[in-house]
């Protein structure tokens, strides 16, 4: 059978599946929209985050990325991963604890004040926006390539059918569907780097494989060193950003990891605290497994790669080259007009250009796997791009029918009109995240990996000193946020986009890159805070009592009751 | 006001569990991982140098234990304070 009629009987499967799962899973009332009536159990939550959590940056991007960058990728796997140890142990049992439906709902509460809550809608929206429009980006490259259908086609495909099961099923529907679609992610991502570990190595794990002596009996990671030497490219396994800017970054996604709202909230559907915890547990065991895979995928791939295409003839190409070339993701320039591809570090005789997404998706085809593999991938990548749209899709909706509309604008609302509110405004951020992957704007890919420092800079330091500080007041808390997002949001538009008069790599703030200044914004966040409240009056005695009974984990009943 | 007194030797005991588990956290993936990479990769663990080591795999490996650990605690400190569910 053909690579396409693989895909689309794989994509066709996996699809019926997660409607299937919608329907069997509809919301009934605004606790089953927004927090899957509170009852799921700790390793479904555990599926469910790591489905919610791993997107298409984790499954196509990343282990792209640590392929071309070697050493330098290491800031995301340790920072995607090491977030969910302060997920697990600063926040996730306490705010399971106070039991609400949104993040903002605990800011509102323990700030006692809807300004505090506003300034967190807009955080909310801004980080998850900024993060959906990539997810849709991703779906439509997947149906270009794969299915050579038009990208804009793939992108409204992608959104009928995450707008079926979001709007329909909300959080509980959600869940369940992420649960199927961390199963397929995963098998996608395992099976082919099993493969090609047995081929390049005689082992059957990846993990191991990595480590290992190739079929020449050199260690993989030596011989792609030396490669990466003779060709002039820095060296595979040490690095050439700055130890402060290393760290820098590494924290900014450690945070942020902790401060996304749509992970966040994952954390308010199980029954009592210490599932809270069990769940943070199984959510990092099942992200691991990707996590420790994808170095080992970027090594294989990075010499697969160099070994096809150096030196070699243009003519002697295999098919998977010139499919990548058709989608302009892959580009060829004979600058030496000899009919050799010489892929080198120096830009001026380099020939050949490869866009870092297709690296996860050519894998495969580079080395030569049966067609039904590839067509996983293709399945693969379409999971984990849909599980985190409609993670994101979630948050928008219950920040304005939970937030902005029951909690500011008319707390009057009825159940139904709530629920209605949340399931139209579920529609409509489809739409608009839907626009933004079919006109993407130049900044979408470039913000992404910011979108971490923005819930750096603007939750992390909100929510833990709402735990940890009993005396933390409004006004400390808001001033903090907003000077962290705003400074933020200054840095970013600045080194990134040019305003404020721009700036080049030599301006940077102490040396640290925009998707590194997260860490700094939340710093100042904390300062700022702690600042304000030492010269403002103390918290309210109720919301002091609020910060006791959350950090003890019994009475979790009673804690939910609105 | 006894149980007051407990409840905030509750609290203390998990800061302590919270100080130990961040410490390691730390550790294994800024030091090893970042500061001390260099020195490290001087030393190798089979085909890896033990630095990369680290930055790629280990520190993953040990967070997930520390997530395990942390649970097994905290359990055991719920129960010796009668405040689990």
């Amino acid at each position: 059978m053909t690579l396409q009629v693989w895909t689309w009987i794989l994509v066709g499967i996996t699809f019926s599946l997660y409607i299937g799962i919608a329907i069997w899973s509809k919301a009934s009332s605004t606790k089953d929209f927004y927090v899957a009536g509170g009852g799921v159990s700790p390793l479904a939550n555990g599926l469910a985050t790591a489905a919610d959590w791993m997107s298409a940056a984790s499954f196509i991007s990343m282990a792209g990325i640590i392929s071309f960058n070697g050493y330098d990728g290491s800031v995301y796997l340790m920072g995607w991963t090491g977030g969910y140890v302060l997920l697990a142990l600063l926040l996730a049992p306490y705010l399971r604890k106070f039991g609400k439906f949104t993040v903002p709902d605990f800011i509102g509460d323990r700030y006692y004040s809807n300004v505090a809550r506003a300034v967190a809608v807009f955080c909310a929206l801004i980080v998850s926006f900024t993060y959906v429009a990539g997810q849709m980006r991703g779906v439509g490259l997947v149906f270009s390539r794969f299915l050579e259908v038009e990208i804009n086609t793939g992108v409204l495909i992608g959104m009928v059918i995450v707008l079926f099961y979001a709007v329909l099923g909300g959080m509980k529907g959600i869940t369940y569907t992420q649960v199927a679609q961390y199963c397929v992610l995963i098998f996608a991502f395992m099976v082919p780097a099993i493969f090609i570990s047995i081929q390049m190595t005689d082992t059957a794990i990846p993990q191991i494989g990595f480590g290992s002596k190739g079929t020449d009996g050199v260690y993989l990671l030596d011989k792609l060193d030396g490669l990466h030497r003779d060709l002039g490219f820095h060296e595979y396994t040490s690095g050439s950003k700055s130890t402060l800017d290393m760290l820098f970054i590494t924290a900014a996604l450690m945070v942020g990891t902790a401060g996304l709202p749509h992970v966040i909230v994952r954390f308010f559907t199980v029954k009592k605290v210490s599932d809270a915890r069990k769940s943070a547990a199984w959510a990092l065991i099942f992200i691991a497994v990707l996590y420790t895979t994808a170095p080992a995928i970027a090594l294989f791939s990075r010499t697969n790669l160099i070994e096809t295409v150096s030196n070699v003839e243009y003519e002697k190409m295999p098919q998977w080259f010139t499919n990548w070339e058709d989608t302009g993701l892959l580009v060829f320039d004979d600058k030496n007009k000899d009919g050799i591809i010489q892929y080198v570090g120096d830009a001026k005789r380099n020939e050949l250009t490869i866009d870092k997404d297709i690296m996860v998706l050519a894998n495969p085809e580079i080395a030569n796997l049966p067609n039904w593999v590839i067509a996983l991938v293709a399945a693969g990548a379409l999971a984990a791009a849909l599980s985190t749209a409609a993670g994101l899709l979630l948050v928008i909706s219950a920040s304005v029918s939970h937030d902005l509309i029951k909690k500011m604008i008319k707390p009057t609302i009825s159940e139904k009109g709530e629920l209605r509110a949340a399931r139209l405004s579920a529609v409509v951020a489809v739409i608009i995240a839907g626009y933004f992957g079919i006109n993407p704007p130049d900044f979408v890919a470039a913000t992404v990996a910011l979108a971490f420092g923005l819930a750096a800079a603007s939750f992390f330091p909100a929510i833990t000193m709402g735990i940890f500080y009993k005396k933390m007041n409004k006004e400390g808390a808001i001033s903090g946020m907003v000077v962290g997002i705003v400074l933020m949001l200054f840095y970013m538009l600045k080194f990134k986009f040019d305003w404020f008069g721009g700036g080049s790599k030599e301006d940077w703030w102490f040396g640290v890159s925009p998707e590194g200044f997260g860490t700094i914004a939340m710093l100042v966040n904390f300062v700022v805070a702690i600042v304000v409240s030492k010269f403002t009056p103390d918290p309210p005695v109720e919301v002091q009592e609020l910060v006791e009974t959350i950090r003890i984990p019994s009475g979790v009943g009673k804690a939910q009751d609105h | 006001m006894s149980q007051q007194k407990d409840l905030k030797k509750y609290w203390r005991t998990n800061l302590k569990y919270l100080v130990l588990l961040l410490s390691i956290w730390f550790t294994v993936s800024f030091l090893f991982g970042i500061i001390l990479v260099d020195a490290l990769n001087a030393i190798r663990l089979g085909g890896f140098k033990l630095g990369f080591w680290f930055a790629q795999q280990g520190a993953i490996y040990v967070f997930v234990i520390l997530i395990l650990v942390y649970i097994k605690l905290m359990n055991r400190l719920d129960k010796q304070y009668n405040v689990n569910e």
